[in-house]
């Protein structure tokens, strides 16, 4: 019962010897993850958007593909895939960054596109009767509103980012959720240590979003 | 690369299971936890989610810490707390199954995500709507039942699509508490047969076979509830 439970394991030399290591990974690969699929995410929205189809078509197919595929199975593929094309074996962790930066990439552009698409086509014209080219265009007066426009969603898909870290748990990467478990079975603790893990995730993406909200209404531009 | 697809005709070792026999019930498997845990999400969304419409502000409160407390866990540490926690804290528990646990894992983290989608359809309808109600005589309770949730079901839908495919791919968690679904299906016949290229292939298509299908389904469910004058009512 509820009155069973023992949380006097949970000291300072818990954290520094289980929690900080798994706390760091899953940190390091959000934040990855988030700065390479914005980037990558980006390219794609633009190349979906460029009006080209052999520049459209693969984007689009790519996001599409990536969308419709669970994310387990997805890290589970790149890290069968990575060994065979490389020829080696790769780290759970590597592998994890490269999966989860190309997997985001795809939920990113789709957020981009939509912002892409809310800046309005008077923009655009503007640019171009400044005499700029279109990736001038893009870059100075589209795509800084269209971040803007977009920032908390952008923002909120990271938390979503965050919280799913804990699905390289299907590679036995070590992360948060893996300190947590290891923590656990350590201590004889398993039921303490991921009743811990769900508040510590908890606050997190709690305070994470309350601040996204706040500033959602603080940044929108009013028109 | 060499593809190589004849091993999903031997048997898995006990003489009389192939891997394809077990490729179409971990299917069933994931079928069947993301059709109870859907079916749940959409109860207890529905509810949840026009609670925190109502002009009683303790009730609206308690809706919405329900939809951030399923929202702002990871669903896999929620699928743990099901499948670890909960049995040892409530033991007549202990012998429920482990497929009834995660469905409750996966429904309640659902049923959060399908609240917030049916808060957002009743709040899109003009507030005359609900006036209309009450001026007609109407209760509260027959002022949802026969004015706004009719209409408000109908405007999610839409929305309802995509968590329903949502759904589908978030099962595949299930494997971490050794739910015989397509994901530990890939992982235990990979590691079995080491042809993983065609192992992921076949899970993969599936997947995606299954999502297209809710997809069409949900469309022509669409189709046939939708309301003459409105946004694609017309079409």
């Amino acid at each position: 019962m509820i009155g069973n439970l023992d949380l006097s394991f949970f000291n300072w030399e818990l954290v520094s010897n289980f929690l900080a290591k798994g706390f760091y990974f899953s940190i390091q690969l959000t934040l990855i993850a988030m700065a390479g699929g914005i980037v990558f995410g980006t390219a794609l929205a633009l190349c979906r958007l460029s009006g080209r189809p052999w520049l459209a078509l693969p984007a689009a197919t790519y996001v599409n593909t990536m969308r419709s595929i669970p994310l387990v199975m997805v890290i589970l593929w790149f890290f069968l895939l990575i060994p065979l094309l490389i020829g080696r074996s790769m780290g759970a962790e590597l592998s994890a960054i490269i999966t989860f930066t190309l997997f985001e990439a795809a939920y990113y552009s789709e957020i981009m596109r939509a912002g892409i698409q809310s800046v309005a086509r008077g923009q655009v014209y503007a640019g171009y009767a400044l005499g700029l080219t279109y990736g001038q265009t893009m870059r100075l007066i589209v795509l800084p509103q269209a971040f803007r426009n977009m920032l908390p969603v952008l923002l909120t898909q990271t938390i979503i980012l965050f919280q799913d870290t804990s699905l390289v748990y299907a590679i036995g990467a070590y992360d948060l959720l893996k300190g947590f478990e290891v923590a656990g079975k350590n201590f004889n603790r398993p039921v303490e240590a991921y009743l811990l893990a769900a508040v510590v995730y908890f606050v997190i993406c709690f305070s994470l979003s309350s601040v996204v909200k706040k500033l959602q209404t603080r940044i929108a531009i009013i028109r | 690369m060499h593809l190589e697809w004849g091993f999903f005709l031997r048997d898995i070792g006990d003489g009389e299971t192939t891997y394809l026999s077990w490729l179409f019930s971990a299917w069933g498997w994931t079928l069947a936890v993301a059709g109870c845990a859907w079916v749940l999400a959409l109860l207890l969304g529905s509810v949840v989610g026009t609670l925190r419409t109502m002009q009683v502000t303790w009730v609206a409160r308690l809706a919405n810490a329900w939809v951030e407390l399923f929202r702002n866990i990871p669903l896999l540490v929620q699928i743990f707390l099901w499948y670890h926690v909960i049995p040892s804290l409530i033991p007549p528990l202990r012998d429920v199954p482990s497929f009834v646990l995660v469905v409750f894992g996966l429904g309640l983290f659902t049923s959060s995500r399908v609240a917030e989608q049916v808060r957002a359809g009743i709040q899109s309808l003009p507030h005359g709507q609900r006036h209309a109600g009450m001026a007609l005589g109407l209760t509260t309770a027959q002022t949802y039942r026969y004015v706004l949730l009719p209409m408000a079901f109908r405007i999610v839908i839409p929305p309802l699509t995509s968590e329903a495919m949502n759904i589908i791919k978030n099962s595949s968690v299930a494997f971490a508490v050794s739910i015989s679904e397509l994901t530990l299906f890939a992982m235990q016949a990979q590691e079995e047969t080491s042809r993983g290229v065609e192992v992921y292939l076949a899970v993969t298509t599936l997947y995606i076979i299954t999502a297209m299908t809710i997809n069409r389904l949900m469309a022509l469910i669409e189709k046939r509830v939708r309301v003459p004058g409105y946004v694609g009512g017309d079409r």
